[in-house]
């Protein structure tokens, strides 16, 4: 998960429904599974949520 | 001594016979650097036409993706003490009620962390704090947060629900508004600080038709309260009405959208199959008329204002939901909606603008409702009602 928001930085801004999806497809597992995984990292800081005309998750900057 | 800024233009806004938004910013600039410059940066604004907020951003507290909105000014130069001047919504209670002691500690938090400005209540419903910086934003949510406060929904998210006062100070609800709102912002409180969503959306709950929360025009999901029964008709009352000066004919009957009703005089009489809910009547003759039988909600969606598309007004899915706790049915119907906007909803898309580019039909299917009369939204429109291949098997 932080590696696709490292892959994306500076390209494509992910929305949180972006990863469920891509995350949840390439490992087979369920979007809730993803949102918990997702949740803990954003609880320890290593991806955060930004706004610009609409909710994203991105890597913090340094 | 705090900045004073001269606000010849914001002064006008003093002369008017309403209380004013500018005398309020100027007694919090009196003791605030922050309003002070806030003050000023607008009269600057008014000076030269513009806004000079910048929105958005990287700001918030840690796990949460809503309940701060990032503004920054564009003159920060000018005025540094608004550089940063963050909004923070806090999750107002259902009906807005609040003990003084809980004013007051948020007035003294907001004294200490923010520019002593807030807004009570934003359209969105949470209790607004205007203007703070974003070092303070962690120290404001861990005061409130320990005295058992949680932030609002901003961003794509689920926004804080709101209703209006319901049974708590009004006899014509006909459902438990301020149980309802609480327990759907309990339920999901995911959704609400974690934005996954398309755009925003919002819930709204009225007691009945008159809807005095305006969720028919504001809210993603509009739930109001309605009943199955007749309109009971106390005729003595009626003729009170009368006597007091009241033209039940014209200021009544005339006015009822289904023309269910008739006046001879003496007998006010209610063909209730013909009746629509709309309150008008019982509004008008709170001592004669009352709804009477099951009572429940109509739930409607997709009302919002301009954007993609014009402002829209919410149509009715569900006629009738008996509504009790624990609302599973109301939220299985909620969570279905979600689904179906995260499948096929693009980004900044409001639901209710999803179902209009995707049709009604397609939208009923995916969320398992029945196509019914009420849902058509007006005459010679189409029902969205056709006949599948498996149906004409049959």
């Amino acid at each position: 998960m932080y590696e696709l928001g490292e892959k994306s930085t500076g390209k494509k801004k992910l929305k949180s429904s972006d990863i469920q999806k891509t995350i949840s497809a390439d490992l087979s597992i369920t979007r809730d599974d993803v949102k918990a995984a997702l949740k803990d990292l954003v609880d320890e800081g290593k991806l955060i949520y930004t706004y610009f005309g609409g909710s994203f998750v991105e890597i913090p900057p340094k | 001594m705090p900045k004073k800024y001269e606000t010849p233009l914001l002064d006008e806004l003093e002369k008017g016979p309403f209380p004013s938004f500018v005398t309020e910013i100027k007694k919090a600039a009196a003791k605030s650097d922050m309003a002070a410059d806030e003050l000023g940066q607008l009269e600057k604004s008014y000076r030269d036409k513009r806004g000079y907020w910048k929105h958005g951003g990287i700001v918030g507290v840690r796990g949460y993706g809503s309940g701060v909105i990032g503004r920054y000014s564009s003159l920060a130069d000018q005025f540094p003490d608004v550089a940063n001047f963050h909004t923070v919504r806090i999750n107002c209670t259902s009906g807005f009620f609040y003990t003084s002691e809980f004013l007051k500690e948020m007035c003294d938090i907001w004294d200490k962390y923010g520019s002593g400005l807030t807004n009570l209540h934003g359209s969105t419903g949470d209790l607004v704090l205007l203007g703070t910086n974003t070092e303070n934003l962690e120290p404001i949510f861990a005061e409130f947060s320990s005295r058992g406060w949680d932030l609002g929904g901003s961003g794509s998210a689920l926004r804080t629900p709101s209703c209006c006062v319901g049974p708590a100070r009004c006899e014509w609800s006909n459902i438990n508004t301020l149980d309802i709102t609480y327990n759907v912002t309990q339920e999901f409180q995911d959704e609400m600080h974690r934005p996954a969503f398309p755009y925003k959306f919002k819930i709204k709950t009225a007691g009945c038709a008159v809807d005095c929360i305006a969720s028919i025009a504001r809210a993603d999901l509009s739930i109001i309260g309605t009943w199955k029964g007749k309109i009971a008709v106390d005729q003595g009352e009626a003729a009170n009405y009368a006597k007091k000066g009241m033209k039940i004919q014209e200021e009544i009957v005339n006015k009822c959208p289904s023309k269910c009703m008739s006046y001879d005089g003496k007998e006010l009489k209610i063909n209730d199959d013909d009746c629509v809910r709309c309150m008008h009547c019982i509004a008008k003759m709170t001592k004669a008329l009352k709804p009477t039988g099951e009572k429940g909600a109509t739930i409607l969606m997709g009302s919002k204002a301009p954007f993609v598309i014009g402002a829209t007004l919410s149509w009715v899915i569900v006629p009738f939901m008996k509504l009790e706790e624990p609302y599973d049915e109301l939220k299985d119907l909620i969570r279905k909606m979600w689904e179906f906007w995260d499948e096929y909803g693009k980004n900044r898309e409001r639901i209710g603008e999803l179902v209009i580019r995707k049709g009604m039909r397609e939208f009923l299917e995916f969320i398992g409702i029945d196509p019914v009369p009420q849902q058509v939204k007006e005459p010679r429109r189409d029902p969205f009602f056709f006949w599948t291949e498996a149906d004409l098997q049959k």
